[in-house]
């Protein structure tokens, strides 16, 4: 059994030939096989407790990344994963059918930053208004009063 | 059989058992919930985007005003994202500052959190004698950091300041009659048989649905799940000190309650521990940090054990002394995806009490 995250990170990168792994043990993937990779991560790793879900804009790169942050109960430790989505086409799977807790956090980020999840089951907003436009959290995202 | 029409109900958006303004459109048959869309989103502020604009040091505030109930926690959770980003270390007299009063804090949560749900469920008296303790947990936050609910008390490598003189002592005093004042809400409110009709096999919760919908803190742990993360990964110096994790069994309202007053006890262990431990250690309470705070280009992600779940902090700097971005993982917001299949089957009154054993906070969920 595997007892520590940089075990499993070196693991799954002798594993799948797609695996990146950068100096801070951060797993990173591309997106087209995002899903089989994380169900292979729960069934396989007994990773079964999706911690966190987010993405960061960079508009230089053209791309948005999104971030898995996944856990063992069992283990107690946590992984890093991360993928890139093409900023004018920002569509990726949704990982909810893996872990219900990406309910919520998926639609959080579709909201503030406008990546769709296909296959999620309630794609609304659910911080901003539903007749907002916009997506407040990208870096090209104007607002109106603040200090500066 | 009698045909009966469904209609929708709005519970909320201004209904003091909401704990705050969140709305949930209740689809019912009868009495009986078949469907419930959980609305929030009405304390939204933009935490995130405003933390982009402002030093890393000017963010902490603002973390505060999440859970501004157990305000050490969300910041603690901040400063060690940025810590790890930059490799800061703590002192040691830094850390046990910071479990102290955490601890504190999460005991204001707690007492809230039994006092207001016992409020719900209909006894007042509970909630009296709850805020009566809350009350002293109050004045000793606000005697060490100047202020009783946006504490504000951690800084990047270490704490504001250190205790000041005979504080520890009241702690220690306070902490010696705590256990006295849990065995009188257990008798009044645990034992009574009234709560517990109210409160027992109503809003039942799967360990293995609490999981995989990554429900955390004692929702999950009212479930039988052993997950809190001060002792399946202990950060700071939690692993320096002797406690259990109170499970519960059946995973329903009553359990979720119950793991939270079983809890405070633990914490009156973990504080007395502490504050004999920390009498042995003398030394600065702030780490080697520069003025002006540029962590290397990269990003982290750290989370702790809240008295609401696990509260998690992605930062990532671009190396300019403004963060990129930071994220929270805010335990409410997400204990709050299930709730929809948690409400389905149940009466208008259960609602309340299902609500309220999540122990959300709006400020939180809303973030």
């Amino acid at each position: 059994m595997i007892e520590k995250a940089t075990a499993l990170v070196e693991e799954l990168s002798k594993k799948f030939d797609y695996v990146e792994v950068n100096e801070q043990s951060t797993v990173i993937i591309p997106a087209d096989k995002l899903l089989e990779f994380m169900q292979a991560l729960r069934d396989d790793y007994g990773m079964d407790f999706l911690t966190n879900e987010t993405a960061a804009d960079y508009p230089s790169e053209n791309k948005f990344e999104v971030i898995y942050n996944i856990s063992s109960i069992e283990k107690g430790f946590t992984i890093m994963v991360k993928t890139s989505v093409d900023r004018d086409n920002p569509e990726l799977p949704s990982v909810f059918p893996i872990w219900g807790g990406a309910n919520w956090q998926e639609r959080e980020i579709y909201d503030l930053m406008g990546i769709v999840f296909t296959g999620h089951p309630n794609l609304v907003r659910i911080l901003m208004p539903y007749d907002y436009e916009g997506h407040p959290l990208r870096k090209d995202f104007q607002w109106k009063g603040g200090r500066e | 059989m009698i045909r009966t029409q469904e209609y929708n109900l709005n519970f909320g958006p201004q209904h003091p058992s909401t704990h705050g303004v969140f709305r949930i459109v209740l689809t019912l048959d009868g009495e009986r919930v078949v469907k419930a869309e959980p609305i929030c989103g009405y304390l939204h502020r933009g935490v995130e985007k405003l933390a982009e604009a402002r030093t890393y040091t000017q963010v902490i505030p603002y973390t505060d005003r999440l859970d501004y109930l157990a305000a050490m926690l969300q910041n603690w959770g901040y400063v060690m994202a940025v810590e790890k980003l930059m490799q800061v270390e703590v002192p040691e007299r830094a850390e046990y500052m910071r479990v102290i009063c955490g601890e504190l804090s999460r005991l204001a949560s707690h007492l809230i959190a039994i006092g207001t749900y016992s409020l719900d469920i209909g006894a007042f008296t509970g909630f009296l004698l709850a805020f009566r303790e809350r009350e002293t947990t109050m004045d000793l936050l606000e005697e060490l950091t100047g202020s009783r609910m946006t504490l504000s008390y951690a800084r990047i490598g270490g704490v504001a300041d250190d205790a000041p003189e005979g504080w520890l002592d009241k702690v220690d005093k306070f902490m010696d009659q705590m256990p006295a004042c849990i065995d009188e809400y257990d008798g009044l409110i645990t034992g009574n048989e009234i709560f517990q009709a109210r409160t027992m096999q109503i809003g039942v919760l799967k360990p293995e649905t609490a999981i995989n919908y990554s429900i955390s803190g004692p929702s999950l742990r009212g479930s039988g799940v052993d997950y809190d993360l001060r002792k399946a990964k202990p950060y700071s110096v939690y692993d320096r000190f002797d406690f259990e994790v109170p499970l519960g069994t059946n995973g329903d309202c009553f359990d979720r309650f119950d793991c939270r007053m079983k809890e405070m006890r633990q914490i009156v262990r973990i504080v007395k521990q502490a504050i004999e431990q920390i009498r042995e250690i003398d030394g600065p309470v702030r780490g080697k940090v520069p003025k002006v705070i540029k962590p290397p280009a990269g990003d982290a992600y750290a989370e702790i054990e809240t008295s609401k779940g696990i509260i998690g902090y992605y930062v990532v700097s671009d190396g300019s002394p403004k963060p990129y971005r930071v994220h929270v993982r805010r335990p409410s917001f997400i204990n709050l995806g299930y709730l929809d299949e948690m409400l389905r089957g149940y009466l208008v009154a259960d609602v309340v009490a299902i609500l309220g054993s999540l122990d959300i906070m709006l400020g939180e969920v809303d973030c």
